[in-house]
């Protein structure tokens, strides 16, 4: 093995997919441009015209196509990529499933913002997680490090013919995808010592061997073919924390758990969240340890699969838990409260839980406001119940 | 079955065999016959696109599989888009694609997929360049849902969502021109082919298969389930749209038109020669018959134009 030098580099978010794309030798990109996922394909669009690639880039007329072509080209046996958000995700919704019912290992990178309408541009994360049920893997990045390092990971995992999935990288609107930050980008020899070329299930290119791919199935063989797909997302959790331990070894940073735990030892109150606002999270995490809080952070890194086990084992010991979501599922309440509570019903914790709206349509989420959600869950754990499940933290009263 | 070398010298299409039996089309079907055409012309080093359409289920359910060349199945509105991909990832993978020994992309849809719902795909796909052929097989209307209108079904045809009563709702909009739309693309190749006259079809499909760059044919398939016509006849109803130049012969190659009607000095015969044979017409009054046939004559007027200056 060759010794590990990093590479850093002051990227946006949406650069280190880019990178995080090129160095994975991607063969395939088929995109539609969206704010704010655009310039992710520009930065490819570079690449090829400085000739540091010869990606096959596909500038498609709409995202339904992008997926369509993504899941041809995919489908013939290439590492293909791609990018979108909000309005482009939801319109590729239709092929997302086909993505994976095919069993078609595309990334792409989804740059969260908020459905329209009315308008907005900003973060959220209720376009991605409106996709639960497509059967794709989704990794929620925290910072443009860990959307780097989740596009290579995400081939790695996708690939495994244990899974064969499509994965999502998701980072934030604007706060990931437009802001700089230092990136460790590993050299390509080493990238391509960890992810080898595509090692396809199947192919449209055996012509002495034919194959017919999504054909009709009737009742006798269509559940068969879903118990499969699900089975494969149960091995992709095996397969996350095999790979993410593989790249920690090799590069230093360990993705081996699904979840990643803050100062939770003793804590009495964890906030548990996905991406990007868990930055904000942690800091605020410190600040309250120091005035006196007993607090702790758990980051969700990987939504699909979902860490059912890993909650379990820290709602065994957290007494109260503040999920902040920034997504909301009407009718109901935050998507990520609602998962977590329904892991728990058929185990033995029981942890105080709340769930804090915060931060739709890009709404600031500050430091403060995790003290003042502190000191709100510190009441609730003081009177020992839940009284507002559903806080809808920034409502103007 | 062996075909002896006596007969086989004298056959006007190839011999081979790409397109099994045992498929599930319909009695008569314009559409399967349109595909073994296909297959027949480019081989096995063919993959094949198919959206949702009658040809989904001809192709076979799992795990059959009618066609002797790699099918993927896609959804509705994608071919053009999924052929994109597939071609793209082609190259990325260093095959050569499309010509005399390329690996041929073809994408088979059927005139909903092609005129209505796949019609922004095909448009980028054109637009693109990619090397490939996309072959809509019109049978005018959505027959594999059940007899619907498409915007490729023709004036005064019965379908079941326009269907006659006494308030005469019968399809009251002309065929919609898709073949004009691609030619506005202005593609190196774009061509119309009938079931009635194979050799033609196979000429356009090689010719398709040789010019770089995207092909298009639209190929009339005749459908006597949904057009309630006698399934013997579907060559027959297929031969008069052309002779009545409801479905002229043409090709558009490099900004030039050619007419390719199998008796040229003809003049077209009256439309009812086409109409009286098929059930889904008979709702039509005098006043609708002689509106498609002004119909008929003004588009072939157009086409001969094009052919005389464009030529």
């Amino acid at each position: 093995m060759t010794e590990y030098k990093p590479i850093k580099k002051v990227v946006s978010g949406n650069y280190a997919a880019a990178y995080g794309a090129l160095h994975a030798r991607v063969q395939v990109v088929a995109a539609y441009p969206i704010t704010p996922q655009t310039s992710i394909i520009e930065k490819i669009a570079e690449f090829i015209a400085n000739g540091e690639t010869d990606i096959q880039y596909v500038p498609v007329e709409s995202e339904h196509s992008a997926m369509a072509a993504c899941i041809g080209a995919s489908a013939t046996g290439a590492r293909v990529f791609t990018a979108t958000a909000a309005q482009g995700l939801a319109l590729m919704h239709e092929m997302l499933h086909w993505a994976s019912g095919s069993r078609l290992p595309i990334v792409m990178v989804n740059a969260n913002r908020a459905l329209a309408p009315p308008w907005s541009v900003w973060d959220e994360q209720t376009d991605s997680l409106s996709q639960r049920d497509t059967g794709w893997m989704q990794f929620y990045a925290e910072n443009n490090q860990e959307v780097y390092d989740g596009v290579l990971m995400a081939f790695k995992i996708a690939e495994d013919k244990r899974v064969s999935l499509p994965a999502m990288i998701v980072e934030s609107a604007f706060i990931l995808s437009h802001t700089y930050d230092i990136v460790e980008m590993i050299p390509q020899e080493l990238v391509d010592e960890f992810l080898p070329p595509r090692d396809p299930l199947y192919t449209l290119t055996d012509f002495d061997n034919p194959i017919s791919v999504g054909a009709l199935a009737t009742p006798n063989d269509y559940y068969e073919f879903r118990y499969k797909e699900a089975m494969a997302m149960e091995r992709a959790k095996k397969v996350i924390k095999e790979v993410g331990r593989e790249f920690g070894e090799r590069f230093g940073r360990d993705y081996s758990q699904m979840i990643e735990t803050y100062r939770t030892e003793d804590a009495e109150i964890v906030f548990m969240g996905m991406g990007s606002l868990m930055g904000t999270v942690k800091e605020a995490v410190d600040v309250l340890r120091k005035e006196g809080y007993k607090v702790g952070a758990v980051k969700v890194r990987w939504f699909r699969p979902f860490p059912k086990e890993e909650l379990y084992q820290l709602a065994k010991e957290v007494p109260a838990i503040a999920v902040v979501d920034r997504n909301f599922s009407f009718g109901q309440e935050g998507i990520l409260f609602n998962e977590s509570k329904g892991v728990l019903f058929n185990t033995d914790a029981r942890p105080l839980m709340k769930d804090y709206i915060v931060g739709l349509g890009g709404r600031d989420f500050t430091v403060n406001d995790v003290r003042t959600i502190a000191r709100d869950m510190k009441k609730t754990l003081e009177k020992g119940k839940v009284k507002e499940e559903v806080v809808w933290y920034h409502l103007k009263r | 079955m062996e075909i002896p070398e006596s007969v086989k010298k004298r056959l006007t299409l190839p011999a081979e065999e790409h397109f099994y039996a045992g498929h599930t089309a319909c009695q008569g079907c314009g559409a399967s016959l349109g595909l073994r055409y296909v297959l027949k012309a480019y081989g096995k080093k063919t993959i094949v696109a198919i959206p949702a359409c009658c040809s989904t289920i001809i192709a076979g359910a799992w795990p059959y599989n009618t066609l002797d060349a790699n099918l993927f199945h896609t959804a509705f509105a994608t071919t053009g888009a999924v052929i994109s991909g597939i071609e793209a990832a082609l190259k990325a993978l260093g095959y050569k694609v499309k010509g005399e020994d390329g690996v041929m992309v073809v994408g088979w849809a059927g005139d909903g997929g092609t005129a209505d719902i796949g019609l922004q795909a095909l448009s980028g796909f054109l637009e693109r360049g990619h090397d490939a052929v996309y072959i809509m097989y019109d049978n005018e209307a959505y027959m594999n849902t059940g007899i619907q209108r498409s915007g490729s079904t023709p004036y005064g045809a019965w379908t079941t969502n326009t269907p006659g009563g006494k308030r005469h709702f019968l399809e009251k909009r002309h065929k919609k021109k898709v073949i004009d739309i691609v030619i506005a693309h202005e593609i190196p190749y774009a061509a119309t082919a009938s079931d009635a006259y194979p050799e033609d079809f196979l000429r356009k499909l090689r010719k398709a298969q040789k010019i770089p760059g995207p092909s298009f044919i639209q190929l009339f398939a005749p459908c006597p389930t949904g057009w309630r016509s006698p399934t013997d006849k579907s060559i027959e109803i297929a031969r008069l749209a052309v002779q009545t130049a409801y479905f002229p012969l043409f090709e558009y190659e490099n900004g030039k038109y050619r007419i390719n009607m199998p008796s040229p000095k003809k003049e077209p015969k009256p439309i009812e020669e086409f109409l009286k044979l098929q059930g889904r017409f008979k709702y039509m009054t005098k006043e609708d018959v002689e509106t498609l046939q002004q119909w008929v004559n003004h588009e072939w007027e157009k086409l001969k134009k094009l052919a005389e200056v464009f030529g």
